[in-house]
């Protein structure tokens, strides 16, 4: 096709492009603040959180000579590293001990295997006291029997690469040995479990949501309006109400010896040793996470269903449906969008909850979240919070594959 | 009912009232007998009850006082889906999600009627509105025209014999609407069905209808052949909703039978057909169609005096505005005739009318 040019010969998607392109600086810089901070808050801390889960350059930047001298190293042989490999040992743990790094390193090494906390602790007094011209190989092996453990040397081997997948096995409840990776003895196995109850636990708070939602989004979108923004109020107030305020309110209905217990006590319903355990646990998080996640169902719900005109209700009924036929196969399938819409919302934020399932959750309902924040702020191992939190992303970005690929992305509607 | 199925008429209003808060009424008093096989329009402005009467015959208001009888049985009770009777929106509520065919076998499929059966019907009432090809498409697919005829061969497709039609042309331009208003005719012609219609465009109802009920603030104005509504207008509301009207004000003299003599602001005096004076001294409206009044005076009609106050090129006619009887906005279509008799602002003529013509009603 012949391209088009302007009166005085310049090519027309060039003019065009011209012509535009101050408007774009213009929009650009309107909304520079906004990336910025979105860049500098978000991006950049997510990415970094993300190569943290794989990222294990401490164990070959404080022994670089001794991972440099493993790599030659076989460990099938069942033999103890040479003479040399001890050598660079000794020369990287005495600058480590200057630079005070050694317990760090402990620490990392600790995560994999218990007991090398310890030993790297111990290994700062014991390298100042190491003396020159005698092997260095014979004084480990005096000073602690954990350096003459083909285990020890197996773990620097295994984690001296820069880059490790040790996060992420440790995180499906599996373990890197000589052998190849193996799965964690049956007593040592948490975080699968984890996964599996933050998920059927979010598509049950989902469901409840949707079950709860739909007759009140319903009401919302056909009582008068007098009627409904009242009904709306109601339901926005939750919104308005710290979310801790909400929480804590559920905390004194549900405990034992709290309202709903001693309404049922009173009412006989129960004995006064029976009294139901309803929060710390399970159930505690499913009450409480379905009212605080009940609005994400219900707006979008009934944004969709007030574009919907009562009259095509009126129409099958006149062609001959009854009540339940003309909601289930004309009124409903045009709720699809809304449901799309409120269930993957809903979902989304429960599978990621962190504070409900954190104070009314005791320990059989907490969720995969919980664990990342026991990572960051308690163990401190970030590695493994981070490789929890890129396995989490991962769940949910495949999640919302399969609903695009079953429901269809484009089908869902906010409004 | 005492009354035998002979004499009951297909569809029958007995002193429907509704109000939907306890405090007005929205119809007031309604009774209207429909023969099988009859159009009746409904028509009225907005907001007159013309379609809240049609929703309590589908049965989607119930009636506050009063009984509605479908074939001689009463309906109040019937729930709408088991009342058989087809209705056409006014944004022709097609299922946004089924394709034109699955809307039309919707409600064969709620009769339980077999795959082959449903496919025979579909077919047949998609051919009836010339839409044989469009069954594998979405309403959204479609144009207002096409989406209306859908609704339409959705209607009927069951067989209903009673099919209510809700301002169905009010979304189309006025060509579509103007085809589409002959194609209704034309299938209720064909199929012998009876048709209730609710509109508020009267010429759409004048083309239509067999007969027409025109509702004003919860009453039947008049209920009429469509000609005889134009032609005799029972009170002032009827003529002026139906077509236009010449309105001289004036109050009633002398009534001798079927004569009025009135007396209009600017002194003058006239005769005119008594229709609905309420008596001697009382204020009256006289109604004359623009088309009625001639220029120039002829034998047996009543004539006056008219001063010329503008002139309105059309085309097929020449609308002239003058003053007559003190009124300045009365109106006179003047045919062109091509004769090359040109009015001009500021005369004076002699303009008369057939004193039948120019009826008394109610102010």
């Amino acid at each position: 096709m012949e391209q088009l040019q302007t009166l005085n010969g310049v090519p027309l998607k060039k003019q065009i492009a011209r012509a535009l392109f101050k408007q774009k600086v213009r929009a650009l810089l309107l909304i520079a603040p906004l990336l910025i901070f979105i860049l500098i808050t978000f991006v950049i801390p997510i990415a970094d959180m993300l190569m943290r889960s794989i990222d294990n350059s401490i164990v070959s930047q404080t022994l670089p000579q001794t991972t440099t001298s493993l790599e030659s190293w076989d460990p099938k042989t069942a033999q103890l590293p040479d003479e040399a490999t001890y050598t660079a040992l000794y020369n990287d743990l005495k600058q480590a001990v200057e630079q005070k790094n050694h317990t760090k390193l402990g620490t990392r090494l600790n995560y994999e295997n218990s007991g090398m906390s310890s030993l790297f602790r111990k290994v700062g007094k014991d390298v100042s006291k190491m003396k020159e011209g005698v092997s260095y190989k014979e004084q480990f092996l005096a000073a602690d029997k954990a350096w003459g453990d083909l285990n020890t040397w197996n773990l620097f081997k295994l984690y001296s690469p820069k880059y490790t997948d040790g996060y992420f096995l440790a995180a499906l409840d599996m373990k890197k040995t000589p052998d190849g990776i193996q799965r964690l003895p049956e007593s040592e196995r948490i975080y699968l479990n984890l996964f599996a109850r933050t998920i059927f636990m979010s598509l049950l708070i989902t469901a409840l949501c949707l079950v709860l939602g739909y007759p009140i989004a319903w009401l919302l979108a056909n009582l008068p309006m007098r009627t409904s923004n009242l009904l709306m109020i109601l339901v926005l107030l939750p919104f308005w109400t710290s979310l801790l305020v909400r929480t804590s309110a559920w905390k004194v209905l549900l405990q034992q010896q709290g309202v709903i217990n001693d309404i049922l006590v009173w009412l006989g319903v129960i004995s006064h040793s029976g009294r139901l355990e309803l929060i710390n646990n399970q159930l505690g998080t499913l009450i409480a996470m379905t009212h605080i996640l009940l609005p994400f169902m219900i707006l979008p719900l009934y944004s969709v269903m007030r574009t919907i005109p009562p009259s095509y209700l009126r129409a099958a009924k006149s062609l001959g449906a009854t009540d339940w036929t003309a909601f289930w196969r004309v009124y409903f399938p045009q709720t699809v969008a809304g449901i799309g819409a409120g269930a993957i919302l809903t979902f989304i934020l429960a599978i990621g909850y962190y504070i409900t399932p954190e104070l009314v959750g005791g320990t059989q309902g907490t969720f995969i979240s919980n664990r990342i924040a026991y990572h960051i702020s308690s163990s401190l191992n970030w590695g493994m919070a981070a490789a929890l939190g890129t396995i989490l992303l991962t769940l949910v970005l495949v999640l919302y594959w399969v609903y695009d690929k079953i429901v269809g992305i484009d089908k869902v509607k906010l409004g | 009912m005492s009354q035998s199925q002979g004499t009951q008429p297909f569809v029958l209003f007995d002193n429907v009232q509704k109000s939907y808060d306890g405090i007005t009424l929205v119809v007031k008093s309604f009774n209207l007998g429909i023969d099988k096989g009859e159009f009746i329009t409904l028509l009225g402005p907005s907001g007159s009850g013309k379609t809240t009467c049609l929703m309590m015959l589908a049965g989607f208001e119930t009636a506050t006082h009063g009984d509605i009888f479908l074939d001689g049985r009463s309906i109040n009770n019937i729930p709408p889906h088991k009342r058989g009777i087809g209705m056409v929106f006014q944004n022709y509520a097609l299922f946004p999600h089924m394709t034109v065919a699955e809307n039309l076998a919707f409600p064969l499929e709620v009769r339980g009627m077999t795959q082959t059966e449903r496919e025979d019907k579909v077919r047949k009432a998609l051919d009836m509105v010339q839409m044989g090809k469009f069954g594998g498409r979405r309403p959204a697919q479609l144009s207002g025209g096409q989406q209306q005829r859908i609704a339409l061969a959705r209607a009927l497709v069951f067989e209903p014999s009673l099919v209510l039609m809700d301002e169905p042309l009010g979304a189309l331009d006025k060509q579509l609407r103007e085809h589409m208003q002959f194609e209704i005719k034309h299938l209720h012609e064909h199929l012998g069905i009876t048709v209730v219609y609710v509109t508020h465009d009267q010429s759409e109802a004048l083309t239509m209808s067999d007969r027409i009920a025109v509702f004003n603030d919860g009453i039947v104005q008049q209920l009429a052949r469509p000609a005889d509504l134009y032609e005799r207008p029972s009170n002032s509301f009827v003529a002026q909703f139906i077509g236009e009207n010449n309105k001289l004000k004036g109050i009633v003299k002398d009534l001798k039978g079927e004569t009025a003599l009135v007396e209009f602001t600017n002194g003058q005096q006239a005769e005119a057909l008594a229709v609905n004076c309420e008596g001697i001294g009382k204020p009256t409206l006289c109604s004359i169609r623009p088309e009625r009044v001639r220029i120039g005076s002829q034998a047996g009609m009543y004539a006056t005096e008219g001063k010329v106050l503008e002139l309105i090129y059309l085309g097929d006619h020449i609308r002239c505005r003058m003053s007559v009887y003190g009124d300045d906005s009365f109106i006179v279509k003047i045919p062109n005739a091509g004769d090359g008799t040109m009015l001009s602002v500021g005369q004076t003529i002699r303009v008369g009318w057939d004193k039948n013509d120019c009826r008394a009603l109610d102010a």
